[in-house]
């Protein structure tokens, strides 16, 4: 049993009856009723009201978690109210991030729901003197089949708020299931976004809110020297000025510092800014400079490292071996951009702090408004909006904590608008890789070696000051998990120090790992004379379960769990590659004059996904990405229709990464600032058509919000060598001027 | 004082008149349907209407709309029923959804002027809304069927 399982049964008992629990603890308040754990709610008029404890980004969390929980209760989903959780310990983890919330909760939520029922059904089954056993819920009803009756949840929900609750809750077989796997979940929030009456962070509103924009250090690690404020001042609505405390490193989620231009509305603490003549202390940072830095890591990949992972004699095989083919791969940093820069909204009064953010981490947000503020974690309520996008940057409540310090500080409620400048600028970056990779033939061409170096600033730098290798959790994704069907295998990490925020970013270090080893199994194929797609499978090698010995680790995070739960199961790689090459007729490509077509397979957050990209030249003899298709193994999905909304955005969102985007740094400083330097794909770049095939299976649930987009940006590389020749080794192709 | 009509509703207001029309409708109007998403009309997230034109909000000084018709999407249908709302929901356009009411607002504007768009007009009069979800097949999608329902008699 998981430690969230046992504390998740263990919430159970504290929540009989009428007592009151849950975000939903003001609503609830007036009402009785049955609350048989903090997720369920079922008044005494029969209306059910189901929380989500996961923040909505545009993955459909709260189209899907309350289904979860709507199926084992037997509700009529289009009855239910959705209430979105405050942070509080009690939801267990409520950070959404890591493609996790189905992952992770599945089994919690099901029986969140699946206790309610129990409840239900006994109160029916007394009133009807039946065993309970044979009774069941649908549609807001308990049934009684062998006498065809039925009572609605109003009629027994009284009743059932005493009993005590189930602590071993039976589970809905699957063949009862109504709303999980269905394809036609409703859209929770869509009508309310199509009207724009859809609450977002910037969206919340309060008598007397304040708006501040920040001026933060331009560097990392710079401090605020001397300012003069009194231009600012003068402007029509600005109302204070205020310096931030200076962060120490490690980072972490901390505000960043610098000052605060704190007005009326938005346009007259920008103007404020723009006024505010400010002198920064200096900092090692300054030095930062993408071409030399680049120029570093390629150094580094050049040399023997730290092992990650080490099978059989890879150095001695690559020295005996008859040929050997060796490429490097560069990928630079990426801001995460949501489409609602970072802001928060918080009043501090009374000794307590309220919160409104644009927040995947509610319960990092309390500690974070805590630090700033001197509160206790749990005097701090954060409410959760809508995200406008998150993708991992918000996931660092570094803003939220920049709110309640100034709240605090003038009194009255503020809210900390980031500009986009803002935003790119001082983002928690994904970080900026270099690989090499060498492989081995023996004399008769086969694969006899494999050796993969990589380095790229951690994420572990932002917990521990200079930290320079990734730690095995960062290693884990796509470098010391991916099945190699070869003798000799080693991986290796070099340092690279960060010297800017690394965050994680939508599928984090698998979009490098995913990259390199993608790119150069294509390489491998054109050096070998062979199809891309026999290559692929073959390094991959047969369908097996890949032992930990096989992968030459002594153990892997694995996403947080068992491998004997969720297993290297080769045989679910192989299936969605067969699936999309069938699907974009890859056997036939050749006989497709126009385009060039690149395959890509990687699995990541316990979902393969394959992916086939056919590129075609425009008219000016730009690369175009034409079609995609992509096919995914994620287990059981609960939410099909989001699951493929999110694999359609996930394809955008690599072609982003393939084509544009990219921040260099100067002196320490982000070159670009807005969409004009940061590019994303448009509209005009979207293929004519993205065909999506997710499997149907009772494998358990892995993630669907991350996992499509690592394959994207090799897919296209691949491609666009099929198409022309032209073979890349670093993105964004724009560098290249092939986009 | 500055006379602006929105949605029909003729507001009196002392603002600035250098203010965008974007902080105008939500910081002093309270209207925070329109988005802010990048304060230089690359991202398209304000998009409003004026005169029936769609509009960048975020560069467009209030007094600019002084005298004129705005339109925001509070006001593209009364009751939240406008054939590209509609097709919006049914088709799951939305991922977060943030930048959608300008991805309307910029849509509503090109089929009142060209009924029956091309997928080329289509997608280069949407090139200036950025969605970072990646929605736009679905964008793309909804927009040809109502221009498509519309067509027929």
């Amino acid at each position: 049993m998981t430690l969230s399982r046992r504390v998740f049964l263990e919430s159970l008992g504290l929540s009989v009856g009428g007592l009151l629990i849950g975000g939903g603890g003001k609503l609830w308040a007036q009402t009785s009723g049955l609350s048989p754990n903090v997720f369920v709610h079922i008044a005494a008029d029969g209306v059910v009201t189901i929380v989500c404890h996961r923040s909505e980004m545009g993955q459909g969390v709260r189209s899907t978690l309350p289904a979860i929980i709507a199926d084992e209760l037997g509700a009529d989903l289009t009855q239910v109210r959705v209430l979105q959780a405050t942070g509080h310990k009690k939801y267990g983890d409520q950070n959404t991030d890591g493609s996790s919330s189905v992952r992770r909760r599945f089994d919690d939520l099901r029986m969140a729901g699946a206790v309610g029922r129990m409840m239900l059904c006994t109160a029916a089954a007394r009133r009807w003197g039946v065993d309970a056993k044979t009774c069941t819920t649908e549609g807001g009803f308990v049934m009684h089949t062998p006498s065809k009756r039925q009572l609605a949840f109003a009629d027994v929900v009284v009743a059932a708020a005493r009993l005590k609750p189930p602590t071993s809750p039976n589970l809905k077989p699957s063949h009862q299931r109504r709303y999980i796997g269905s394809p036609t979940l409703p859209l929770l929030d869509g009508p309310a976004i199509a009207t724009g009456k859809a609450v977002f962070g910037a969206d919340v509103k309060l008598p007397g809110l304040l708006t501040a924009v920040m001026l933060h250090p331009p560097v990392l690690g710079s401090s605020l020297a001397s300012y003069d404020a009194s231009r600012a001042l003068a402007i029509r609505g600005v109302r204070h000025v205020i310096a931030l405390p200076t962060p120490q490193p490690p980072y972490k989620f901390q505000p960043l510092g610098g000052l605060a231009v704190v007005a009326d509305n938005t346009w007259a603490a920008m103007r404020g800014r723009k006024a505010l003549v400010a002198t920064w202390s200096p900092s090692d940072n300054a030095s930062y400079e993408s071409s030399s830095y680049r120029a570093e890591q390629a150094e580094t990949i050049r040399k023997a490292c730290s092992v990650v992972r080490s099978r059989g004699q890879a150095d001695e095989a690559l020295g005996s071996a008859a040929s050997r083919i060796e490429a490097e791969y560069f990928m630079p940093h990426l801001s995460h951009a949501p489409m609602e820069p970072p802001t928060a909204t918080a009043h501090v009064r009374d000794g307590k702090c309220e919160v409104w953010a644009a927040t995947q981490n509610p319960q990092e947000s309390q500690n974070v408004v805590a630090a700033a503020t001197g509160l206790a974690p749990t005097d701090v309520t954060v409410n959760v909006t809508l995200l406008g996008g998150g993708f991992g940057r918000k996931s660092k409540p570094d803003y939220v904590g920049e709110a309640a310090f100034l709240s605090q500080k003038i009194g009255a409620p503020v809210r900390v608008q980031w500009t986009r400048e803002d935003d790119i600028r001082h983002d928690y970056f994904h970080t900026t890789s270099a690989q090499r990779l060498e492989a081995g033939l023996d004399g008769e061409g086969k694969l006899v070696a494999w050796r993969h170096r990589t380095t790229f600033p951690p994420i572990a730098s932002l917990f521990t000051d200079g930290a320079a290798l990734g730690r095995e959790g960062e290693l884990a994704q796509g470098y010391a998990d991916y099945p190699l069907d070869i003798p000799n295998v080693r991986v290796e990490n070099g340092p690279s120090k960060a010297h800017v925020r690394i965050g994680w970013l939508r599928s984090v270090n698998n979009i490098h790992s995913a990259f390199g080893i993608n790119c150069f199994i294509d390489e491998l194929a054109a050096a070998r004379r062979v199809d891309p797609k026999a290559q692929l499978l073959e390094v991959l090698g047969p369908a097996r379960r890949v032992t930990l010995e096989e992968l030459g680790v002594e153990k892997l995070p694995n996403y947080g769990h068992a491998l004997e739960e969720y297993p290297v199961d080769v045989a679910r790689m192989r299936g969605v590659i067969e699936r999309v090459t069938a699907m974009a007729g890859w056997e036939a490509r050749t006989q497709d004059r126009e385009r060039g077509y690149g395959l890509a397979f990687h699995k990541s957050f316990q979902c393969q996904t394959a992916i086939v990209v056919a590129v075609k030249k425009s008219r000016s003899g730009k690369i175009k990405v034409d079609e995609v298709w992509l096919a995914a193994d994620a287990g059981l999905v609960v939410n099909r229709e989001r699951a493929q909304a999110q694999m359609e955005g996930a394809v955008l969102f690599g072609m982003s990464i393939a084509m544009y985007s990219e921040v260099t740094f100067k002196n320490g400083v982000a070159e670009q600032l807005n969409f004009d330097g940061y590019r994303l794909a448009r509209m005009p770049d979207a293929p004519r058509a993205i065909h999506v095939d997710i499997a149907t299976n009772d494998e358990r649930p892995g993630g669907v919000g991350e996992p499509g987009v690592p394959p994207v940006a090799p897919a296209i590389v691949n491609a666009v060598f099929a198409l022309t020749g032209e073979r890349i080794r670093e993105v964004p192709l724009s560098r290249a001027g092939v986009v | 004082m500055m006379q602006l009509t929105i949605n029909g509703i003729p507001h009196e207001l002392d603002v600035d008149p250098e203010m965008p029309l974007l902080w105008v409708l939500r910081d002093i109007l309270g209207m925070t349907g329109t988005k802010y998403g990048c304060g230089e009309a690359l991202c398209g997230a304000c998009t409003v209407h004026i005169d029936g034109h769609a509009v960048r909000s975020c560069v467009t000084p209030v007094r600019r709309a002084s005298a004129k018709a705005v339109t925001s999407i509070e006001g593209l249908s009364p009751d939240g029923n406008h054939p590209l709302q509609r097709a919006w929901t049914e088709m799951g356009v939305p991922q977060c959804g943030f930048c959608q009411a300008g991805q309307l607002m910029t849509a509503a504007a090109l089929l009142k002027k060209n009924p029956r768009p091309s997928p080329t007009d289509i997608d280069r009069s949407l090139a200036g809304n950025l969605c970072r979800c990646g929605a736009y097949n679905r964008i793309r999608a909804a927009i040809q069927k109502v221009a498509d329902e519309a067509k027929q008699p």
